[in-house]
């Protein structure tokens, strides 16, 4: 068959099953000790937090041992990924360098940013950010304007990137910078990437807020800010050959699909032991959807690890995810019991965030680490129609 | 994993004697010869029966991978009925007879008795292909204990339907008739049974969205509108887009039940195959609309073959539990297991 697209199935070994009840009894004890709340907000000990998992070993945890990775397979980071997501773990101080910017660092950085860099990721110190978007470059990422001109012992950078998850928190920064026009035949030569010390003179952070009230995105805006020829990452002009496998390694994880599976979670809590027919009926579609879902990113993961970079599988994965997603938050709501004066309110209020927070979030779902657009062109490509 | 020399014969028969005059013909009442001698020489409608029982000896894992092909190819031979049946004798020690065969009841609410003598009592409805069956495995109580018995097909009352699928869906009355064989069967009952044969009508629907979406491609790729083919529209391509999104997701949750069967048997899989029929039901409706919005008016012909897959998407998807039915069970699973299980639940065997 031409046309369909490849999920191995896969079975996880033993010692994903022991390392999923060590990740777990890990969690209930941070859980216990105040650091999160599966239920609550936004937990303000990030950066505490990442220093536990990164002792624990689970940060860059399938990288060589000699860049302070422990040489894990892809299913066991998987493992400690998902349950991190499910319990709603305050991951973003490392989650950025462990997915995609420590794969990258390895595969194409120089040897000694490697030894200095690597090691600072998996012991949770550094937290890094992703320069891709500029005002006038969205989903046309290879539009990128922001200029990495040669100077002496380096390169002067001048422009602004926009959208930037935890600018404001990161150490560093992968950049995709232009060195060169693209040309007549390839539009998508010219653009370099580089890592980028964020704290570097020059270098203007200004917050975005978002709807949810939140400030995640910031827009970064560089002037002259010079970056040292070490820090260039693979080939000048050459990033649009390197972005490939890092999009297959961002679009296929449970951040995909678990984002507001605490509004279900919520939902069989106050309906109970139980539910009405269209309660029940409700719930066992969702739960149908997302075992399947699971299923099928864990497959990738087992393709990862088998060397293959399903980069159509990855964007298949990642819209029905991001689809199920988003359209949960709605499901539930229409699901619920009728929430009047003679409910307990004990279980109401929790509820009643998890909703509030999920249906704020859910537009951004489908447009973050590649539109639903984008990934259908994606797909579209694969399927030989374009 | 399935053997590919299995499922390799198994193609090799279906791409040469299922064709699309085949399935016409079929639907008009025309029995496959060519094609169903050819499945039997192979063995693969016993896949699922071992040796000492007159059968193939493979694996189940196979025997659901020989229906992903049969779906695929929408053979209207009931390939998924004897292997069920073997699987369905095998249980209580008895051998499988050659011929086709199909199984009784299909209803979880079946209620077949069989006396001490043999003599059975009962009626079953929607029993696919009995008109062509030579013989029918029936799972019913005898005294109150579960059994299963062997019945010829001859001589018992059978009165025609067709399924939406195009395939016969008959009734069958078994009073007066005597089985060639009954063995006890402690723990089988129809329930039981619909949990094997919903698994194995997923794969068939898996198959079917497999062929659907090849076809919508192809189609799209030669359709020419507007001066150009309808494949560069971005309309089409994302309608294109989610189908296959479907198809693998359908797929995945179709070997997600079989992986369970395969490893625990009928015993403890409800959650696997609810989890299955149901999300494999939801691709093959959303899967087949998509399927017709590309091909237009001429997937509404008779004359085009669409519509030999879509039927059968829309057919299967009702046999041995809708997507309400499962919902509804998964849904109580869960929620008898509390919130803080959900996450448990859904990554349990891992």
């Amino acid at each position: 068959m031409a046309n369909t697209f490849q999920f191995d199935p896969i079975e996880l070994p033993p010692e994903c099953k022991e390392l999923r009840q060590e990740v777990r009894a890990f969690l209930k004890q941070e859980i216990d000790a105040g650091t999160f709340s599966p239920g609550g907000g936004r937990s303000e000990n990030a950066a505490a937090f990442a220093r536990k998992v990164g002792a624990k070993g689970w940060i860059g945890m399938t990288w060589p041992k000699q860049y302070g990775g422990q040489g894990r397979t892809q299913l066991e980071r998987y493992v400690v990924t998902e349950e991190m997501l499910a319990h709603r773990a305050p991951t973003r101080h490392y989650s950025t360098a462990d997915r995609q910017s420590g794969p990258v660092l390895l595969r194409y950085g120089q040897e000694e940013v490697k030894q200095n860099i690597l090691p600072r990721i998996t012991s949770g110190e550094l937290c890094f950010c992703i320069g891709l978007s500029e005002p006038n470059s969205g989903s046309d990422v290879f539009a990128a304007s922001t200029r990495a001109t040669k100077t002496d012992g380096g390169w002067l950078v001048n422009g602004r990137k926009i959208w930037t998850s935890n600018a404001h928190n990161a150490d560093y920064m992968i950049g995709l910078l232009r060195t060169s026009n693209s040309t007549p035949e390839n539009r998508r030569h010219g653009l370099t990437q580089f890592l980028i010390d964020v704290k570097s003179k020059g270098i203007t952070i200004r917050p975005i807020i978002n709807l949810t009230g939140a400030h995640d995105f910031n827009e970064v805006v560089f002037d002259d800010v010079f970056v040292p020829d070490l820090h260039m990452i693979g080939e000048v002009d050459m990033a649009w050959k390197q972005a490939s496998a890092e999009l297959a390694y961002e679009r296929s994880g449970p951040d995909r699909w678990l984002e507001t599976l605490q509004s279900l979670v919520e939902l069989v809590r106050i309906v109970g032991p139980e539910p009405s027919e269209r309660q029940a009926e409700g719930i066992g579609r969702e739960v149908a959807h997302l075992a399947t879902m699971r299923r099928m990113s864990l497959s990738i993961a087992g393709m990862l690890q088998a060397g293959h970079s399903p980069a159509a599988e990855a964007a298949i994965v990642k819209d029905l995810g991001t689809n199920f997603e988003q359209a949960l938050p709605n499901k539930v709501r229409l699901m619920a019991p009728v929430r009047g004066d003679s409910a307990p309110d004990s279980n109401d209020d929790r509820f009643e965030q998890a909703l509030n927070y999920t249906t704020l979030i859910a537009p951004k779902l489908t447009i973050q680490g590649g539109t639903r657009e984008i990934l259908r062109g994606i797909i579209a490509r694969g399927l030989g129609l374009r | 994993m399935p053997d590919s020399i299995i499922v390799d014969t198994a193609t090799k028969i279906f791409q040469d004697l299922c064709e699309a005059d085949t399935i016409n013909k079929a639907e008009k009442g025309e029995w496959p010869t060519a094609l169903w001698d050819a499945l039997e020489e192979s063995y693969l409608p016993l896949t699922w029966v071992p040796d000492d029982l007159g059968g193939a000896g493979a694996e189940i894992a196979d025997g659901f991978a020989v229906l992903r092909v049969a779906g695929r190819f929408a053979a209207p031979v009931p390939i998924a009925e004897t292997l069920l049946a073997g699987w369905l004798l095998a249980q209580a020690g008895i051998s499988s007879p050659s011929g086709p065969m199909t199984i009784a009841p299909v209803h979880e609410d079946g209620n077949i008795e069989i006396g001490a003598d043999g003599a059975l009592k009962g009626r079953a409805r929607h029993v696919p292909f009995a008109r062509n069956a030579a013989h029918i495995a029936v799972v019913g109580t005898r005294g109150g204990e579960s059994v299963v018995a062997l019945v010829a097909a001859k001589g018992l009352a059978i009165s025609p339907g067709i399924g939406l699928s195009g395939e016969p869906r008959d009734t069958v009355s078994f009073d007066g008739a005597t089985a060639l064989a009954v063995q006890p069967a402690p723990g089988l009952d129809p329930a039981k049974l619909t949990l094997i044969a919903a698994a194995a009508r997923t794969q068939q629907m898996a198959g079917a969205l497999e062929r659907i979406l090849e076809q919508s491609v192809q189609f799209s790729l030669d359709r020419v509108q507007f001066g150009r083919p309808i494949a560069k529209f971005q309309a089409v391509q994302h309608n294109l887009a989610t189908l296959a999104g479907e198809v693998a997701a359908a797929s995945a949750a179709a070997d997600l039940a079989a992986e369970a069967i395969a490893l625990n048997g009928v015993d403890g899989v409800e959650a696997d195959v609810a989890i299955a029929k149901l999300r494999v039901g939801d691709a093959a409706g959303a899967g087949a609309a998509i399927a017709h919005q590309v091909h237009g008016a001429m997937g509404f012909t008779y004359e085009h073959t669409l519509h030999h897959s879509t039927r059968r998407l829309w057919g299967w998807r009702e046999e041995f539990g809708n997507e309400t039915l499962w919902a509804e069970r998964l849904g109580r699973m869960v929620a008898a297991q509390g919130a803080d299980a959900l996450w448990p639940f859904v990554t349990q065997g891992s």
